[in-house]
């Protein structure tokens, strides 16, 4: 495979885009799974999707949308879906999960229209649904990258803010930091990498990279830096493996990354069995 | 009132009122710097309206509020007011972070943006964990920690900011009998060595009349405000009176768990 990565331009793609986003989608992921805002992940994935499929629609139809990247109405779509959920969760103050079933159905309604419109589930669909090996471009890598810098440069600078709103929203808040801003930014980082994501873990299984190794770090880090280096840690082992098998053995890699995800959250919680045994 | 030191906080008439329910009437209270005051009262007579007020989390309707000496409109020092809340309880205790990490979360305000803790902040927290005695513990995750150590490790949390005072809501509620005593004795070297001004609202009267040196009595209107000596000798009758039944005062050989009135 080594030489297949050095021969093929699609393989250095997914495998550098794979790298990337085994770093990114479980780096949120900590702070979302933390803050108990695991199904925003998922709402916003479909959301992602019905992006998606306004673009593949746009682009069949209309000539002067040819060529256009469906990533990015994509992210838009992402994007606008996260600001939409704020905006449900004040409406509905003491309802605030509502909002994520409402964006949620909202996303796949939406997205199922622009699918039957177009060609219904073609291959092109279901690359997006469950990701592909040979469907990132260079310039999708490039996309990715860039978002992947900005995140990361944020999470950083904004670590101590991100930290306290996590553990203590009210105190956060109490305390006068910027909360509220932060909280935005953090949202709109959220979208951005779920749209990055997608190519190769597909929009339906998004949501479970970054849940999925915080779930297992959680069982054995201690404190929050080692519980952020597993996760990444545990990210990068899947997205890896997960596309080496899906070259080999021609299964969406969606799949094979969120399985051997799995594998690996259920070994973390027969050790952690295990250690309290032998204590 | 008492001219000889500066007070900390003064409220002159304070009122308050939700809808049409007074829930504070009144209220002249002062505390002076160095001072550790405990206001004791039953649930509902405005204990927790009257922190909110101290620390601006409402604003003020009627009478007036100082801090520092400053109109609490005008007050912009928040750094010098410390707060642990009933925190030990209700938190995630699932969550993943240390101690030391808790701990230093306390001075993400005083650091401001996108700045990153530095050797001398790293000390600061280590001796902040240190004086609420919890140095063994400081690389542990909070939620192995027992009810009273995680309340300590709020209150480390809030002293790494260095507050002139410390506001403490029912900060043993969730603590078992036993460390109930330690605890106290905690915030008493705090008050003692370190000068800190601390004011803890609590319902249990016996754990703290040995404790502090100020107490006041809130139920809706201020009963009593004085030392806690004065206090001793009216105690029992007009306790009583005030609780609306018949209470146990105990001193600190006794359990005193059970007991204060109409709590929970």
């Amino acid at each position: 495979m080594i030489a297949g990565i050095l021969q093929y331009e699609f393989l250095q793609n997914a495998f550098l885009t794979g790298i990337i986003i085994g770093i990114i989608a479980p780096l949120l992921g900590v702070f979302i799974v933390v803050r108990r805002l695991s199904l925003i992940a998922d709402a916003l994935s479909h959301v992602t999707l019905a992006g998606i499929a306004a673009s593949l629609y746009l682009e069949k139809n209309f000539m002067t949308f040819s060529g256009l990247n469906p990533m990015y109405m994509g992210m838009a779509f992402s994007v606008t879906g996260a600001l939409f959920i704020e905006k449900l969760r004040a409406v509905y103050k003491h309802y605030q999960e509502l909002a994520i079933p409402i964006i949620l159905s909202g996303g796949i309604g939406l997205g199922a229209i622009f699918i039957s419109l177009t060609d219904g589930l073609n291959t092109d669909i279901m690359g997006y649904l469950f990701g592909s090996v040979s469907a990132v471009s260079r310039i999708d890598l490039w996309t990715i990258l860039i978002i992947s810098i900005l995140v990361i440069t944020l999470v950083i600078l904004l670590y101590k803010e991100l930290f306290l709103l996590s553990f203590d929203e009210e105190h956060a808040k109490a305390s006068g930091i910027a909360a509220k801003s932060v909280h935005f930014i953090f949202i709109i980082m959220v979208a951005l990498v779920i749209a990055a994501s997608m190519r190769i873990v597909g929009i339906l299984l998004v949501s479970s990279l970054m849940t999925l190794p915080v779930a297992a770090s959680i069982r054995i880090a201690t404190g929050f830096k080692q519980t952020i280096l597993f996760s990444i840690l545990f990210g990068e082992i899947s997205v890896l493996s997960g596309l080496s098998l899906s070259y080999y053995l021609d299964i969406a890699p969606g799949g094979t990354i969120v399985m051997i995800a799995v594998l690996i959250l259920i070994i973390t919680i027969l050790m952690k069995k295990l250690t309290i045994k032998l204590k | 009132m008492k001219a000889q030191k500066k007070p900390i906080i003064e409220l002159k008439q304070v009122s308050y009122r939700y809808d049409k329910e007074n829930v504070l009437e009144n209220i002249n209270l002062s505390i002076e710097e160095g001072a550790f005051l405990g206001i004791v009262g039953p649930n509902g007579s405005g204990k927790s309206t009257m922190l909110k007020l101290i620390l601006g989390l409402i604003k003020t309707q009627k009478g007036e509020i100082h801090l520092f000496g400053q109109d609490i409109s005008r007050f912009k020092d928040w750094q010098k007011i410390g707060f642990v809340s009933q925190k030990a309880n209700s938190f995630n205790t699932g969550f993943p972070a240390t101690v030391f990490e808790v701990v230093a979360s306390g001075l993400t305000k005083k650091l401001g943006l996108f700045k990153f803790l530095k050797k001398e902040h790293h000390q600061k927290v280590i001796q902040a964990i240190d004086s609420v005695g919890l140095h063994p513990f400081k690389n542990r995750n909070i939620g192995e920690l027992s009810g009273g150590q995680q309340q300590r490790v709020f209150i480390a949390r809030a002293l790494v900011s260095d507050p002139k005072l410390l506001i403490l809501d029912e900060p043993t509620v969730g603590v078992d009998a036993q460390n109930v005593q330690s605890f106290y004795q905690m915030l008493d070297s705090l008050n003692k060595d370190l000068g800190i001004t601390l004011l803890l609202v609590t319902h249990d009267i016996g754990a703290i009349s040995d404790k502090v040196t100020h107490v006041a009595c809130l139920n809706k209107h201020l009963h009593f405000h004085g030392k806690t000596a004065e206090f001793e000798e009216l105690k029992k009758d007009e306790m009583s009176d005030f609780y609306g039944h018949d209470i146990h005062i105990l001193t600190h050989n006794h359990d005193h768990h059970h007991h204060g009135g109409t709590e929970q």
